[in-house]
C-alpha cells in the first residue's frame, strides 16, 4: 500500500515523504527533495556570464566568453551529478537490514546497506543549526570488539542537509510496524 | 525471524527437481545452489552431497522442491513431492514452485511433523532472495579462509548474516564439477550450466605457472646473494651505491621479482592483488622502455645526443662564468666587498675551468657511454629515467661543488657572528648546561672580538649573495631531479591491475551489496534481487542484473 504526505524543510522547500508496505516485512520510505528552479538556474547562469562580459571588456580576449561557457557548462553537470539529490530511499527488510540509496539529479545511484546484525538502535539526535535545534533520525552501529559500545552514528536522509526531520521520522518510526523492533529481539 | 531463501538467478529457467543447498540456522536462511534434476535414485544423490560435504566442508543438504510446469500441479505431483520430504527430512522443508512463463513464484516451508500429521505441520512466510552465483563466487566478500586452530564446522558460527550465504557458494566449488550435460548418476543446473567458465590460457599458464616462477625464484635468488656480497660492502663502493637512485631502483624492482615469482601462494586476496599490481607494473616499464629503445634507435637519437652534449656543457659553462662576473661586478646595484668578491669569483672560475676541461676529455667516450646506457632501458622505464636522473646529477656536480662551498663558507659566518654577537653583548654559549651565560671577557678579548665581529657583519652581504645564488641553481637541478623521480615512482605504484578490474570485471572489486524490491502481488512470496554493488572509484550510474522471469 502506498501513502503519501508532503512537508516543508526549514527553508520552505517543499519535501514530499512516500511510505510503501510491500509485505509485513519489508517497507520502504522515500523523501522527495525540493527540485531545482528554473529561477536559481538562470540567476546563477547570468551571474557567471555577466562577469565574464565584464572581464571580456577589460581584457579584449575572446577565449575568457568560450571559457565561460564551459566554466557553466561543466559546473552544472558536476552540480548535478555529485551535489544535487533527488530522493533518498529507506528499504527496511525484516532480518537482513536496512538499505538507504541516494539518487541524484543526473541519475546516479548511491546505495549503503547495512545488515541487520550490526543495527544497534535508530535515534532522533538534535542538532544545533544556526539559531534554531533541527532533529534528524540515525541509526547507531554496534562495536565489535565492546558489546555495549557504539562504533559508528550513520545520519539517515542526508540530502538535503537543511532538513527538520521531527514529522518525518514520527512517521518513519512509527510506520515500520515494528520491524525494527522484532529485529531487535533476535540480537 | 522470517525464513529467507536465497535462490540463484540462473536456476530460475531450469526445470523441476530437488532444491540442493545449505540451511543456516542463525539467520534463518536457505542458500540454494544446485538443482537437482529428475530422474534421480535417491541414494546416489545423499552419496555426492556426502561427497561434496566431505571435499567443502559445507553441510550441503537437499532443501525442498522446486517445481517448474505450465499448470498448477496435479494432485499426484504434490503428494510425490511431499513423498520426497520423507526420503531426505529436512526442518523446515521448502517448496518453491513457478508458473512456466509468467513471473508469479509461490513458496511454502513446511516443519515436516511426521508422515500422518499433515494438519499439524506449519507454514511460515518466505522471503526468495535472488543472486547471480558466479558473481557472488568471484566477488569474494566472504571473510578469509580456514584459521589452522579452528575446527571446520564452527568457523561459520561467528561469520554474520550476509557472509554465511558468500561463504557457503565461494566454499561449494566441489558442487560445480558436474552439471545436467555430463552422463553422471545425478544432474544439476547451477551456474556453470549456461557453459563452464574457464579459459585456455587461464589454465595453460596456471600450468606453466610452476615451473617458471621456479626457475625464475632460483635466477633471482642467484642474483640477490651476488648483490649481497661482501666486495659491495667495501666504503667506496657502498658509498656511490647508496648515492645513486639507479642502484636504488633497481634493488626495488629486484625485491619485487622476488616477490612475484615467490614459490608461496598469496594468503588472501589482498595480497593476491599486490602481486598481481606488482606484475602489470614491472610488464608495463618493460614494455615503455621497449618502446622507448626503439624511438631512440629508429632515428638515431643516441648519436645526435652525444654531439649536442658537449655545447650544451660548454653552453652552461659559460653561462655560469657570466653569471659570476656578474657577481664579481655590482650585481643588482649592491656593492660588494671588492677582495673577496675577486677572491671567491676567481676561485669558482678556476672550478667551472677545470669542469669544462673534464668534460672535453671524456667527450670521445660519451656515444659509447650513451650507448650502453641505452640499453639499459630494456630492464624498464623507470631504470632509464633513474639513470637520466643520475646523469643530470653528474653533469651538474659543479653546481652542487659551489653549492656546497657557499653554504659551509655562509654556515661558517653564522656561526661566527652568532658568537661574536653574544661576546659583544657580555654572554658566552655554555656548553655543560646547553645555555647562554653571562661571562666577564678582558679587554683585550672583547677589543679583537669587536673588530672581528665589525668584519664579519660587513662581509656578510658578499657571502649572503654567493650564498642565495648557488642555492638556487642547486634548486632548480634538484626540482628536475625530483619530478623524474616522480614520474619514477608515479610508475612504481600505479595499480593497474585494479584499475582494469574495476574496468572490466567490477564485480572482483566489490564493496557491498544491494537489495532491489521484484514485482509484487499480494499473496505470494516478498521477491528481492540481491547485487553485488561496486567500489566507486569513477562515478557511475550502478548497473543492474536482468531480472528473473
Amino acid at each position: 500500500m502506498e501513502d503519501e504526505q508532503s512537508f516543508s524543510d526549514i527553508y520552505g522547500g517543499r519535501l514530499a515523504l512516500q511510505r510503501r508496505c510491500y509485505s509485513p516485512s519489508c517497507l520502504e520510505f522515500c523523501l522527495s527533495c525540493p527540485r531545482i528552479t528554473l529561477r536559481s538556474l538562470t540567476a546563477v547562469t547570468c551571474t557567471v556570464w555577466l562577469a565574464a562580459y565584464g572581464l571580456f571588456t577589460l581584457c579584449e580576449n575572446s577565449m575568457i566568453l568560450s571559457a565561460a561557457i564551459f566554466i557553466t557548462l561543466l559546473g552544472l553537470l558536476g552540480y548535478l551529478h555529485f551535489v544535487k539529490i533527488d530522493h533518498e530511499t529507506l528499504l527496511i527488510i525484516d532480518s537482513l537490514g536496512i538499505q538507504m540509496t541516494s539518487s541524484y539529479a543526473s541519475g546516479k545511484e548511491s546505495t549503503t546497506f547495512i545488515e541487520m546484525g550490526e543495527v544497534k538502535d535508530v535515534v532522533i539526535n538534535e542538532a544545533i543549526y544556526m539559531q534554531k535545534v533541527i532533529y534528524y533520525l540515525c541509526i547507531l552501529l554496534k562495536d565489535p570488539v565492546e558489546p555495549h559500545g557504539i562504533s559508528q552514528v550513520v545520519p539517515l536522509f542526508q540530502g538535503g542537509r537543511r532538513q527538520d526531520h521531527l514529522c518525518i521520522q514520527q512517521k518513519v518510526s512509527l510506520g515500520d510496524g515494528g520491524i525494527l523492533a522484532s529485529s531487535g529481539r533476535q540480537k | 525471524m522470517v525464513l529467507k531463501a536465497f535462490f540463484p538467478t540462473c536456476c530460475a529457467s531450469a526445470d523441476s527437481g530437488l532444491l540442493v543447498g545449505r540451511w543456516v540456522p542463525e539467520q534463518s536462511s536457505a542458500v540454494v545452489l544446485a538443482v537437482v534434476h529428475f530422474p534421480f535414485i535417491p541414494i546416489q544423490v545423499k552419496e555426492l552431497l556426502a561427497q561434496v560435504q566431505q571435499a567443502s566442508q559445507v553441510g550441503v543438504t537437499v532443501l525442498g522442491t522446486w517445481c517448474h510446469r505450465r499448470q498448477e500441479p496435479e494432485e499426484s505431483l504434490g503428494h510425490f513431492l511431499e513423498g520426497l520430504g520423507a526420503i531426505f527430512s529436512h526442518k523446515p522443508w521448502f517448496q518453491l514452485c513457478r508458473e512456466r512463463g509468467s513471473k508469479s513464484w509461490s513458496c511454502k516451508a513446511t516443519h515436516w511433523q511426521g508422515p500422518t500429521s499433515h494438519a499439524a505441520s506449519g507454514e511460515d512466510q518466505v522471503m526468495l532472495i535472488f543472486y547471480d552465483q558466479r558473481k557472488v563466487l568471484l566477488s569474494q566478500l566472504h571473510p578469509p579462509a580456514v584459521l589452522p586452530d579452528r575446527q571446520a564446522g564452527d568457523t561459520t558460527a561467528s561469520a554474520g548474516g550476509l557472509a554465511a550465504v558468500f561463504d557457503t557458494v565461494a566454499r561449494s566449488e566441489a558442487l560445480f564439477q558436474s552439471d545436467r550435460f555430463d552422463e553422471g548418476p545425478v544432474r544439476l543446473s547451477h551456474w556453470q550450466s549456461e557453459g563452464v567458465e574457464a579459459s585456455i590460457l587461464v589454465e595453460l599458464a596456471k600450468w606453466a605457472a610452476g615451473p617458471v616462477c621456479l626457475l625464475l625464484a632460483c635466477l633471482l635468488s642467484l642474483v640477490s646473494a651476488a648483490s649481497a656480497c661482501r666486495v659491495f660492502k667495501l666504503w667506496p663502493l657502498s658509498f656511490i651505491w647508496s648515492k645513486l637512485s639507479t642502484c636504488e631502483q633497481l634493488r626495488h624492482r629486484l625485491e619485487q621479482l622476488t616477490l612475484i615469482f615467490s614459490t608461496r601462494k598469496a594468503k588472501n586476496p589482498a595480497q593476491l592483488m599486490r602481486k598481481a599490481n606488482m606484475l602489470v607494473s614491472v610488464l608495463l616499464d618493460v614494455a615503455l622502455g621497449l618502446m622507448l629503445l626503439s624511438w631512440l634507435h629508429r632515428k638515431d637519437l643516441i648519436g645526435q645526443l652525444a654531439d649536442a652534449l658537449i655545447p650544451v656543457a660548454d653552453h652552461v659553462a659559460k653561462e655560469l662564468q657570466h653569471l659570476l662576473q656578474w657577481l664579481m661586478g655590482a650585481p643588482a646595484g649592491l656593492k660588494m666587498n671588492r677582495a673577496l668578491d675577486q677572491v671567491l669569483g676567481r676561485f669558482f672560475l678556476y672550478h667551472i675551468h677545470l669542469w669544462i676541461s673534464y668534460i672535453h676529455l671524456m667527450s670521445p667516450f660519451i656515444e659509447r657511454i650513451l650507448w650502453h646506457v641505452g640499453l639499459s632501458a630494456c630492464l624498464g622505464l623507470t631504470v632509464a629515467l633513474s639513470i637520466l636522473s643520475d646523469i643530470i646529477a653528474l653533469l651538474t656536480f659543479h653546481i652542487y661543488c659551489f653549492y656546497v662551498y657557499g653554504a659551509r663558507l655562509y654556515c661558517l659566518k653564522i656561526h661566527g657572528l652568532s658568537s661574536l654577537w653574544r661576546l659583544f653583548r657580555g654572554k658566552k654559549w655554555n656548553v655543560l648546561r646547553q645555555r647562554v651565560d653571562s661571562c666577564s671577557y678582558d679587554l683585550d678579548q672583547l677589543f679583537i672580538g669587536t673588530l672581528l665581529f665589525t668584519i664579519l657583519v660587513f662581509l656578510l652581504p658578499t657571502t649572503a649573495l654567493y650564498y642565495l645564488v648557488f642555492t638556487l641553481l642547486r634548486l632548480l637541478v634538484v626540482t628536475v631531479q625530483g619530478l623524474i623521480h616522480l614520474l619514477v615512482d608515479l610508475i612504481n605504484s600505479l595499480p593497474l591491475y585494479s584499475l582494469g578490474l574495476r574496468l572490466c570485471r567490477p564485480y572482483r572489486l566489490a564493496a557491498g551489496v544491494k537489495f532491489r524490491v521484484l514485482e509484487h502481488e499480494t499473496g505470494r512470496p516478498l521477491r528481492l534481487l540481491m547485487q553485488v554493488s561496486i567500489a566507486c572509484i569513477l562515478p557511475c550510474s550502478s548497473k543492474g542484473l536482468r531480472e528473473p522471469g
